[in-house]
């Protein structure tokens, strides 16, 4: 293959990790203390469908990165709502929500710009734009690395390079703070941390807020990084992905880093690439879909390393 | 919270939940500029006031009611089975099968078979998940989600490449023979002497459905293996003292959901589309969640939340065809649905609670 092709297959994976990598942390976060979220999905989509419509109407991509985020975090106290005040099932609380966010996206877009769901195309300042890091136009003649620095690190939109900056910051929050320590104390054994006189609902209030703050950016960064406005289901399985690329990574903030790139090549891959023939035999596009979800299945199993979920995970907490 | 009678608990919580959801969307409705009574008049004389609208309405809630007992059993055991989506899609594939690799004279000997097909289908691709829970403690709510995708990606591999008839571009089954094709209620209630409409693609498979209900209803509170499912998902300590297997309880429970939501494809594949598209199931599988929590996992329950859900999608379509108001509005309705009547139920019965007691102490 070619290098340059290869540059250009890995500069995808990189636009296709980012939103994986901002949801999978999200989901890290939440899960982390002890709030299943299978609503990472939802979120995403309410996020990617107000920062469209916002930088539509305002011409801001600002304004739309804070409305998103507003939307997301909405979403995520609801979630909240639901498992923490009111002890209910985290799991159907994320189904109601990826199917409220599906539906009620449209049900607006609709009324307001009635282009069937969609928004209008954005452009300008109502996107992110491209950042070209320092001299990446002077080395890009430079063989080699010229091209990796040029096209595949320059050239990415700021939240993409934010993106890679919080993998660092979640793990110093989760492993070198106070709070990231109570976080996971919380996740683990949430009797112990109300014991030692630590509000568990305040905690779990906190990680979920910072769940939705993340799945905010991963859902602006959809519609106005990756894509130039909201389509209707633009989520289209990623927080799923996400949600697989965590357990994948067995709630570790590192691993979430290689987990969500992996999974980005391989989108990147079918998306470059119809069928692949290796050797004669051809590797059907599908196959490169569900290699993610099989890959998670085959972890959960145990096949490869035991992934086991923060222990608490799930249970409603009731104060004794 | 053991202190309200079970009949607040089975159906004025559910009911309340109901009726707190198609509230929230009457002020949806109302937000985005349109005025919901109106909407609700379309929607009952789309769905219900004629028998084309029946035709479809009851088409609708087949499905769901195989979806929604499909969740019901599993639920039954404490699991939850988000797969229905994925089992009732691959159950579509034991349908074509059936329906494509034998030649059949009659449709009767074509459903039965048709029917072991989707339900086998259905159940081997619970299995998978179900194992894993059982031998491995994968938890079921993460691998049936991943089977979902997988089973989309299998679909669509086989119907791009191998199923798909030579020289047409549509990546769908050939057009099942005439023979398997159901009669629509319009011919069964002919025989009766009952005018309905052609139009409407309801079939026999409702009354397989019905059956199905039965079927569930006895299972579960009528045989031993019900017995031990409920006492599994009451308390799985109590249940292994009592030498119930967790293993063979998650596989059963979780087999039969397969099946059930698997045979949800006599009425889509078989009954209306009469061959196998992409995308089949539409999201009925899902809809199973919010028919389960609605019906209290009780198979009259799970029937009377389908048909609510079949008159709501009949009249989505009729209020997207007749006004502003997206079909998507029953996908709101839906979550709402689901988030009253299942993650914020506790909300709806502690004012409940509350009152009864006072109700109580105030009489004594």
């Amino acid at each position: 293959m070619e290098f340059l092709i290869i540059i250009q297959v890995l500069d995808s994976t990189i636009r296709l990790a980012v939103p994986l990598l901002l949801c999978s942390l999200a989901g890290l976060f939440s899960e982390r203390a002890g709030i299943f979220d299978i609503g990472l999905e939802g979120k995403m989509l309410a996020a990617a469908f107000f920062a469209a419509a916002t930088a539509a109407v305002t011409g801001s991509v600002w304004l739309g990165l804070l409305f998103g985020v507003s939307a997301s975090m909405l979403f995520s106290l609801l979630h909240g709502l639901a498992s923490i005040t009111f002890r209910g099932n985290q799991l159907i609380s994320g189904v109601a929500i990826n199917f409220l966010a599906a539906g009620i996206t449209v049900l607006i877009g609709q009324s307001w710009f009635k282009l069937g769901g969609r928004t209008p195309s954005l452009s300008g300042n109502a996107r992110f734009n491209e950042l070209t890091l320092p001299f990446a136009d002077k080395v890009s003649d430079v063989p080699i690395i010229g091209p990796i620095y040029s096209e595949l690190l320059s050239g990415h939109t700021a939240l993409a390079y934010l993106s890679i900056l919080l993998v660092p910051l979640s793990w110093y929050v989760l492993y070198r703070t106070r709070f990231g320590l109570r976080l996971r104390a919380v996740g683990e054994n949430p009797a112990a941390v109300d014991t030692a006189g630590i509000s568990v609902i305040k905690l779990r209030y906190s990680a979920i807020i910072i769940c939705g703050l993340l799945c905010g950016l991963a859902g602006a960064y959809l519609s106005t990084g990756l894509a130039a406005g909201f389509v209707k289901d633009m989520s289209a399985g990623r927080g799923f992905i996400a949600l697989a690329a965590l357990i994948f990574a067995k709630w570790r903030p590192w691993h979430i880093l290689t987990a969500t790139f992996l999974f980005g090549l391989l989108e990147a891959i079918s998306n470059r690439f119809q069928n692949i023939d290796i050797f004669g035999f051809i590797l059907p596009i599908q196959l490169m879909q569900a290699l993610p979800y099989v890959l998670t299945v085959v972890i959960l199993a145990g096949f490869v390393g035991k992934a086991i979920p923060p222990l608490a995970g799930g249970v409603p907490y009731t104060k004794e | 919270m053991e202190t309200l009678p079970k009949w607040i608990d089975m159906i004025v919580i559910p009911l309340l939940g109901v009726l707190i959801s198609l509230l929230v969307s009457a002020v949806i409705i109302l937000l985005i500029g349109e005025n919901p009574i109106d909407a609700l008049n379309l929607m009952i004389t789309g769905a219900l006031g004629s028998t084309y609208g029946w035709g479809y309405t009851l088409y609708y809630a087949t499905n769901f009611i195989f979806t929604g007992l499909a969740v019901s059993v599993a639920f039954h055991a404490r699991m939850f089975n988000i797969g229905g989506e994925g089992q009732a899609a691959i159950g579509g594939l034991g349908v074509a099968v059936v329906c494509l690799s034998f030649g059949w004279s009659h449709w009767v000997p074509a459903l039965l078979a048709a029917s072991v097909g989707a339900a086998v289908f259905g159940a081997l691709w619970a299995a998978i998940p179900a194992y894993l829970q059982a031998k491995h403690g994968s938890h079921i709510v993460i691998t049936t989600i991943m089977f979902n995708f997988i089973g989309a990606s299998i679909l669509n591999y086989l119907l791009v490449n191998v199923m798909r008839p030579e020289g047409s571009m549509d990546p769908a089954t050939a057009k099942f023979p005439e023979s398997t094709h159901l009669p629509t209620l319009h011919d069964i209630l002919d025989l009766f002497g009952i005018a309905f409409s052609k139009a409407g693609p309801a079939n026999v498979s409702f009354i397989i459905a019905l059956l199905a209900c039965i079927g569930v209803w006895l299972l579960i509170w009528h045989t031993r293996l019900g017995y031990q499912i409920r006492a599994y998902g009451y308390s799985e300590s109590a249940a292994v003292y009592a030498g119930i297997k967790p293993f063979k309880i998650i596989m059963v429970s979780m087999l039969i959901s397969g099946a059930l939501a698997g045979m949800m494809a006599t009425n889509n594949v078989m009954g209306e589309a009469e061959r196998l598209v992409m995308n089949s199931t539409e999201g009925a599988g899902f809809i199973g969640i919010a028919v389960a929590l609605m019906g209290r996992s009780h198979p009259l329950g799970v029937l009377l939340a389908a048909l609510l859900f079949g008159f709501l999608y009949q009249g989505g379509a009729e209020l997207a065809m007749w006004t502003s108001i997206p079909r998507e509005l029953i996908v709101v309705i839906q979550a709402l649905v689901i988030l009253f009547t299942g993650a914020l139920e506790n909300m709806v019965r502690m004012p409940l609670n509350w009152l009864w007691l006072k109700a109580r102490t105030g009489k004594n």
